[in-house]
């Protein structure tokens, strides 16, 4: 029974912990809505409305939905201090925070004109129930760029100049915060549309190469050069697919390979491929072409301008929650501050767009931490390093 | 068991692990042959790493220990592991592999969008493996302990050194491969034996097995006692030799007769049993054992509760399997979600094939190691019968070849299950270790399951699994057949099903393994708690899901449309411009 105590008694120090832990995070959270930290009574108000400006910003930073709208109204009630408070899109309720909910139905109908007019517009409300505290309301709209967006709602017992006045201030603000998401919006588009017009982006010299080493075998050997027009015709098929923006780990690798046979083609014996691929990791999940430009840039600098015998590897490993692939040649390598340049944006129209284009997309896609991880200097050849997670909340791959 | 041998067994099984981990990376060296190197895994090869992972020391070794100590009523444990993955295959499987989860705390994120949830079923993950793992380390304990005599707790300290090394160093490469083999490795070494044990049993008449209350002595045995134990008996027992203490007075060596009654049987005595003597039984904590009802179901002993206690086994291992961390990890290695079914099917096969070898050895183990009874050691039946009934230099190859095949299962499952566990360990629990710190993440998940280990140490294997397997059932059977089939779940109600459900299921698994209610109704309930806790999971869902209405996920409509259709549809109609997932 000793055994039966013990247990008892670990299970309430667990009870006991986490009770602990709740309330002081409770604290602590209280703490910083109400700082009680130094200063005049006027500045400690000022920074407990900034503070509780700044809590209801990041909701509003997403745009006005149900959702955010019902997060932002709960910070943003405490703000004018009023009985309670609505956010609304052009013509229904989002979000009623505080009391008298039933008056939805009533603030609804002065919304239109307040939208329309772009000014605020207030309005007395009737009750059958004697205690209800909302006799009194204020529209004021909202708006992102010119264009209405939605109102907000304040209600009071009576009349108020202040409440007015404090309603279009905030109204001023939110709207301020939705501009910001409309701008949010606006340029993850805009990196979305480079990244796709970066992600065709097959070397022009890489078509004229492939198409000059098929017309040299045309006559010679028309067998392999129907094979590798076949090659080109499924390369370029899969590099300018339209929709998706993932594939998996297989898809990449065999465009690789016919993009291997046709560089074969080129350089015949001269290149040497290596291949180790761990086949559990060939279902992942990864941004479209982002291996392929690897592999060109270590074919460029292990082949084209070395002149003996170029060989590269390619592995990929299971590495628990994450692939890695490795992508090493034993080329020229590189200047590891040129590279950095080159990583940068910086490096001139020439050379290793590739590189920057997928380093900028996976970080883009995983965040900072999974850019390339490239190891060379001048004459050591490059060993380039890509790690991506098996599972990222919404990337699939489009096959 | 001879030491030579078995030592042997164990080396080549490592030698052969260690070797097609580190070989078996398909390298090719041109162009050529890239279309190989870069092949999937095809759903053969991957229903045979899938059973080599899942055949745990529970299954080579737990479940004819509990056959031959129990009857037929423990049949229910191979029915049930097997039966588990066609739950898995109707209600789970390619939907799984089309969420594009890699663990369960990655499908609670795909579904539910929700970040909390994610946290949550990533501890519930781990409290599963930590449990899984502690019966795996006692049965490396339990092998190790009869090959070299070393305690308990150094085979499991042993395993989880070599598996941690491993891991560390970057080892099991190609994980697939090893794990298939294992699977072969461990079919064959329960196979071949079974054959040569046939043989003997032939050759020794075949005697029928005993079926009724008590077994008997085939041959002339001597039994060692390292514990002291009590014996009620109801007739007299011969002894021919009896050394140590026996009712508190030393004993050298000479013949002794039992008499009905009580006696006490001191730690380290030695008895010698004439051929044809029934075997005493020793008493049980809780009381008498009845162990009257051998063959006929229902009627057993141990559990007071036959009945209750059958429908709790079948509930957790037949809806714990698809909570498994292990098991559905490998399910990603499937290009699609036919691949994954088709998988399933296959395992359904592999695993059949497997349990029905099981049994024969817990009948064979009561006809020829009942001695076992008296010691307690049930779960050592598959490693000795192979000595025991054949002899000479091939009763030591075939006890090598058992042992090899048990070391390849907790070698398997623990190697398999430390991976998974470490991988929610970094990502979800321990994020502050970053994720390049997987390897690190290797420590804990090993060390909280070995310490445990020596600490608990009275567990049969095979009931230990049952627990993780109730555990499972109650927290993410639940949430993979809700957020399968129903698009009304929501996070807050995912939430409160994995905490009820699987919480009050980890409690009374924690009050059970320290030995809290020993005997009566709330022993029972608390030791097969997948009866109530279940059903407490699914009802927490569904009712909070349905209090929270308008939490359902903001793209749960397209997150369903793409667990059921297949994979060729989706990506056809996937919208050109659809963004790069989760960033606005």
């Amino acid at each position: 029974m000793s055994v039966l105590g013990a247990v008892v008694l670990a299970l309430a120090g667990l009870a006991l912990f986490a009770l602990g832990a709740v309330l002081g995070h409770a604290g602590a959270r209280r703490q910083q809505e109400n700082p009680a930290g130094p200063g005049t009574p006027v500045e400690r108000a000022t920074f407990h409305t900034l503070h509780t400006a700044s809590l209801a910003a990041p909701p509003l930073r997403a745009g006005l939905t149900p959702d955010t709208a019902r997060k932002a109204a709960r910070r943003l009630r405490p703000l004018l201090g009023t009985v309670a408070l609505a956010l609304t899109d052009e013509e229904s309720v989002l979000a009623w925070d505080g009391v008298g909910d039933h008056h939805r139905a009533e603030a609804e109908a002065r919304l239109a004109h307040a939208v329309r007019t772009g000014r605020p517009q207030t309005f007395t409300l009737s009750c059958a129930n004697d205690t209800c505290p909302v006799r009194w309301g204020v529209v004021a709209p909202l708006g992102a760029d010119g264009r209405a967006a939605g109102a907000l709602a304040a209600f009071a017992d009576q009349e108020s100049a202040g409440v007015v006045r404090a309603a279009e201030e905030v109204a001023r603000w939110v709207s301020v915060q939705l501009e910001l998401a409309e701008l949010d919006r606006a340029r993850s588009s805009v990196i979305e549309a480079e990244v796709r017009a970066l992600r065709a982006q097959i070397s022009p010299h890489f078509v004229y190469n492939s198409l000059a080493v098929i017309a040299s075998f045309v006559r010679t050997d028309p067998e392999r050069a129907r094979e590798l027009l076949l090659e080109f015709a499924d390369f370029t098929r899969y590099s300018f697919r339209r929709g998706g923006d993932f594939t998996t780990l297989a898809e990449e690798l065999r465009s690789i390979e016919q993009y291997l046979e046709l560089a074969r083609a080129r350089f015949g014996r001269r290149l040497e491929v290596t291949l180790r691929i761990a086949p559990e990791v060939l279902p992942v999940t990864l941004p479209f072409l982002c291996l392929q430009p690897l592999v060109e840039n270590a074919l460029r600098h292990g082949l084209e301008e070395a002149v003996d015998r170029g060989r590269i590897t390619i592995v990929a490993e299971d590495e628990g929650t994450e692939a890695r692939v490795v992508i090493e040649d034993n080329g020229v390598g590189m200047d590891p501050q040129r590279l950095r340049e080159i990583l940068r944006g910086a490096g001139g129209p020439s050379a290793g767009i590739g590189l920057s284009n997928v380093d900028m997309r996976l970080r883009q896609v995983y965040g900072d931490g999974h850019g390339l991880v490239i190891e060379t200097g001048v004459g050591a050849g490059t060993k380039i390093t890509v790690r991506v997670p098996k599972f990222r909340p919404g990337i699939r791959p489009a096959t | 068991m001879n030491q030579t041998y078995g030592i042997a067994g164990v080396s080549a099984v490592v030698l052969a692990t260690v070797l097609v981990g580190a070989l078996g990376l398909r390298v090719s060296r041109t162009t050529s042959d890239f279309y190989v190197a870069s092949r999937s895994v095809p759903p053969r090869l991957n229903a045979c790493a899938v059973s080599g992972e899942y055949l745990s020391a529970a299954s080579f070794l737990g479940v004819a220990g509990l056959v031959l100590a129990q009857g037929a009523d423990m049949l229910w444990f191979p029915i049930g592991y097997t039966a588990g993955f066609l739950v898995l295959l109707v209600f789970v499987a390619a939907p799984l592999r089309r969420s594009g989860a890699y663990t369960l705390p990655d499908f609670a994120e795909a579904r539910l969008e929700s970040r909390a949830v994610r946290r949550i079923a990533g501890v519930l993950v781990v409290g599963i493996g930590w449990l899984y793992l502690l019966p795996q380390l006692r049965g490396a304990g339990l092998t190790l302990r009869l090959l070299t005599g070393a305690p308990g707790w150094f085979g499991g300290l042993v395993v989880a050194a070599v598996v941690t090394v491993a891991v560390a160093a970057g080892g099991m490469r190609s994980i697939t491969f090893v794990q298939a083999f294992q699977y072969w490795l461990k079919l064959t070494a329960l196979l071949v034996p079974a054959v040569f044990l046939l043989l003997a049993w032939r050759a020794d008449r075949a005697p029928t097995p005993v079926w009724d209350e008590r077994p008997v002595f085939q041959r002339a045995t001597q039994v060692r006692l390292d514990h002291p134990l009590t014996l009620t008996l109801d007739e007299p027992v011969r002894v021919t030799a009896a050394s140590g203490t026996v009712d508190g007075r030393p004993r050298d060596g000479g013949p002794l007769t039992l008499g009905p009654g009580t006696h006490r049987v001191g730690a380290g005595t030695t008895l010698r049993f004439p051929p044809g003597t029934p075997v005493p039984l020793p008493d049980d904590e809780g009381g008498r054992a009845a162990p009257s009802s051998w063959a006929r179901p229902l009627s057993a002993g141990r559990e007071q509760h036959g009945l209750y206690a059958t429908y709790g086994l079948i509930l957790a291992t037949f809806l714990g399997t698809m909570g498994l961390p292990h098991v559905v990890v490998r399910f990603y290695t499937n290009p699609d979600g036919r691949a994954a079914r088709r998988t399933t099917v296959v395992v359904l096969g592999l695993l059949g094939a497997f349990y029905l070898l099981i049994p024969l050895y817990g009948v064979l183990g009561r006809l020829y190691a009942p001695d076992l009874l008296l010691t307690g050691d049930t779960d050592a039946a598959v490693l000795v019968l192979p000595e025991r009934l054949v002899g000479g230099t091939g009763g030591h190859l075939l006890g090598a070849l058992v042992a090899g095949g048990a070391c390849a299962a907790f070698l398997s499952t623990v190697s398999g299950l430390t991976l998974s566990v470490a991988g929610v360990l970094a990502q979800d629990v321990l994020p502050a270790l970053g994720i390049r710190h997987f390897r690190l993440a290797t420590l804990p998940a090993i060390a909280v399951p070995t310490a445990a280990g020596a600490v608990v140490s009275d567990l049969p294997v095979a009931d230990a699994v049952g627990l993780a397997f109730a555990v499972s059932a109650s927290s993410f059977c639940p949430l993979l057949v809700l957020g399968i089939w129903w698009r009304g779940l929501t996070p807050p109600g995912a939430v409160a099903g994995l905490l009820l459900g699987g919480g009050s299921a980890l409690a009374a698994v924690t009050v059970t393994i320290a030995g809290g209610a020993r005997s009566g109704w709330l022993h029972t309930l608390l030791a097969w708690p997948a009866v109530w806790s279940v059903p407490v999971g699914f009802a927490a869902m569904v009712l909070v899901s349905l209090a929270t209405r308008t939490r359902i996920p903001a793209n749960a409509a397209a997150t369903m449309a793409r667990l059921h259709l297949p994979e060729t549809l989706t990506g056809r109609t996937a919208p050109a411009g659809s963004p790069p997932g989760g960033r606005p």
